[in-house]
């Protein structure tokens, strides 16, 4: 599976103070994988997703992004992120804008485009999310699952070369998890990089190429999902799966 | 009653007076409270040191300590100005160090994750702040500004022991005409109800326009 990789990451250590909440963490995702990353509350899967775009510092070890190392502050690492698109457990639509100005601010403000150009690509955007209709909403007066669907516009807009979800239904109603989770299979089968932490085992075994176990800051399995699911090779993801599984 | 409109020219000068200096003042306190509060949120650390030194000098001096050091202290230093304008000065930057503390109250309230998907997207710094978070917090610190304006127009009281034209420093000339010292006081207190109705009046407007809806 090692062709071409995207995002790499080599022996990343962070600590909250005293807790160590990412140890030695060695993880590749080449052009075009899906991989999900699953695990316990705590285990560090959000802290890995978010040192990616450097939300979260690092202490020590490298993050590659397409060979290149990931920036300190400044100009550098904006570009950078705009590379790479992230997309939150709480949305974080701007609440002050709507739908369409959502979803081409940074494409004016960022990319450049002008105007016009920007809106009409946020609509076929949006569009594509189904949510067409919408543009002129703010993003108070939509339902979960159409602020994330909006939210994967928006880091769509961008062009991005690989998509970062933060636990991207934890926060909605059962019955909007699908209309998110059916705009997310339809980028994997497109052939957009994800790196998806999720608690949607479903998910998982249908789009992810790769399914990563993280328990106590490390990286306890990485394989196939049918692989893992059917036979789990740690006592630590056997426990976890069986708990999440029996209902 | 005859207070008044035997002296309605000196009450009239006294509330222009008053006027202008708050008018000015919260100008001045306004740029400048908005410039710190800049920089005590930005992400270079001598920004924020000069930032945090401000408030603390400012907000510190009692008013009437620094009217002295402005209009006593910066003349000793070549500096010399109409006692106005060194009362617009003192006034104003004592207020900025409130109205800095305000607003940036206000960019706290400001939920993370905004600050985060802006920044998510490429955005920089000066972006973020004037795009995404300053629109945001503007509507939280509608209601703190005004107090710390309408406590401004009543402040400005102290430049009358400068010397400088203004409401309150009507009533030494009326209380050596003779008149009675209650009524003097009662007309003097309605001028600055005006004022600071107006300028009430004038943010809850602005609070309807543009404030958090609930």
């Amino acid at each position: 599976m090692a062709v071409d990789p995207l995002i790499e990451l080599r022996d990343v250590n962070k600590y909250y103070g005293e807790l160590h909440v990412l140890q030695d963490i060695d993880l590749t995702v080449g052009k075009g994988e899906v991989v999900v990353v699953i695990g316990p509350s705590g285990s560090g899967k959000s802290t890995l997703c978010r040192t990616i775009n450097r939300l979260e510092t690092i202490q020590s070890g490298t993050i590659r992004l397409d060979g290149q190392p990931l920036p300190e502050e400044g100009k550098a690492l904006a570009q950078l992120r705009a590379e790479v698109g992230m997309v939150f457990q709480s949305f974080n639509l701007f609440a002050h804008k709507t739908v369409l100005q959502n979803v081409s601010l940074a494409q004016v403000k960022v990319r450049k485009r002008k105007k016009d150009e920007a809106d009409k690509r946020s609509r076929e955007l949006l569009d594509r999310v189904g949510l067409a209709a919408h543009a002129d909403k703010f993003p108070a007066q939509m339902s979960g699952g159409q602020q994330q669907r909006v939210a994967i516009a928006r880091a769509l807009a961008m062009d991005p070369k690989a998509l970062l979800f933060d636990e991207p239904t934890s926060a909605l109603d059962p019955e909007m998890i699908n209309e998110v989770l059916e705009v997310m299979q339809q980028l994997a089968r497109d052939g957009m990089t994800m790196v998806v932490v999720t608690h949607e085992m479903g998910f998982a075994r249908t789009a992810a190429d790769r399914v990563v176990f993280m328990a106590d800051g490390k990286i306890v399995e990485d394989r196939a999902p049918e692989d893992f699911f059917t036979h789990p090779e740690s006592e630590r993801a056997r426990d976890f799966l069986s708990k999440i599984l029996k209902h | 009653m005859n207070v008044l409109t035997d002296n309605i020219s000196t009450y009239w000068k006294g509330f222009l007076g008053t006027v202008e200096l708050t008018v000015y003042a919260s100008i001045l306190a306004l740029v400048l409270g908005f410039v710190m509060a800049s920089f005590r949120v930005a992400p270079v650390g001598s920004f924020r040191a000069l930032g945090t030194a401000w408030v603390t000098v400012l907000r510190n001096t009692p008013l009437t300590l620094l009217f002295f050091a402005v209009l006593l202290g910066l003349p000793r230093f070549g500096l010399v100005l109409p006692f106005t304008v060194f009362a617009v000065l003192a006034l104003g930057c004592y207020t900025s160090a409130f109205i800095c503390e305000a607003l940036r109250s206000g960019i706290n309230t400001v939920p993370k994750g905004q600050g985060e998907a802006a920044r998510s997207l490429g955005m920089t710094f000066s972006q973020t702040l004037t795009t995404i978070i300053l629109p945001q917090a503007f509507r939280s610190v509608i209601p703190p500004v005004g107090s710390t304006l309408i406590a401004l127009a009543k402040n400005s009281a102290i430049a009358g022991a400068f010397s400088v034209t203004e409401l309150l420093g009507t009533y030494k000339t009326l209380s050596e005409l003779g008149y009675n010292i209650i009524w003097t006081f009662v007309w003097i207190a309605l001028g600055y109800l005006v004022i600071t109705l107006a300028i009430s009046a004038v943010f809850n407007i602005l609070e309807k326009r543009w404030g958090v809806a609930r």
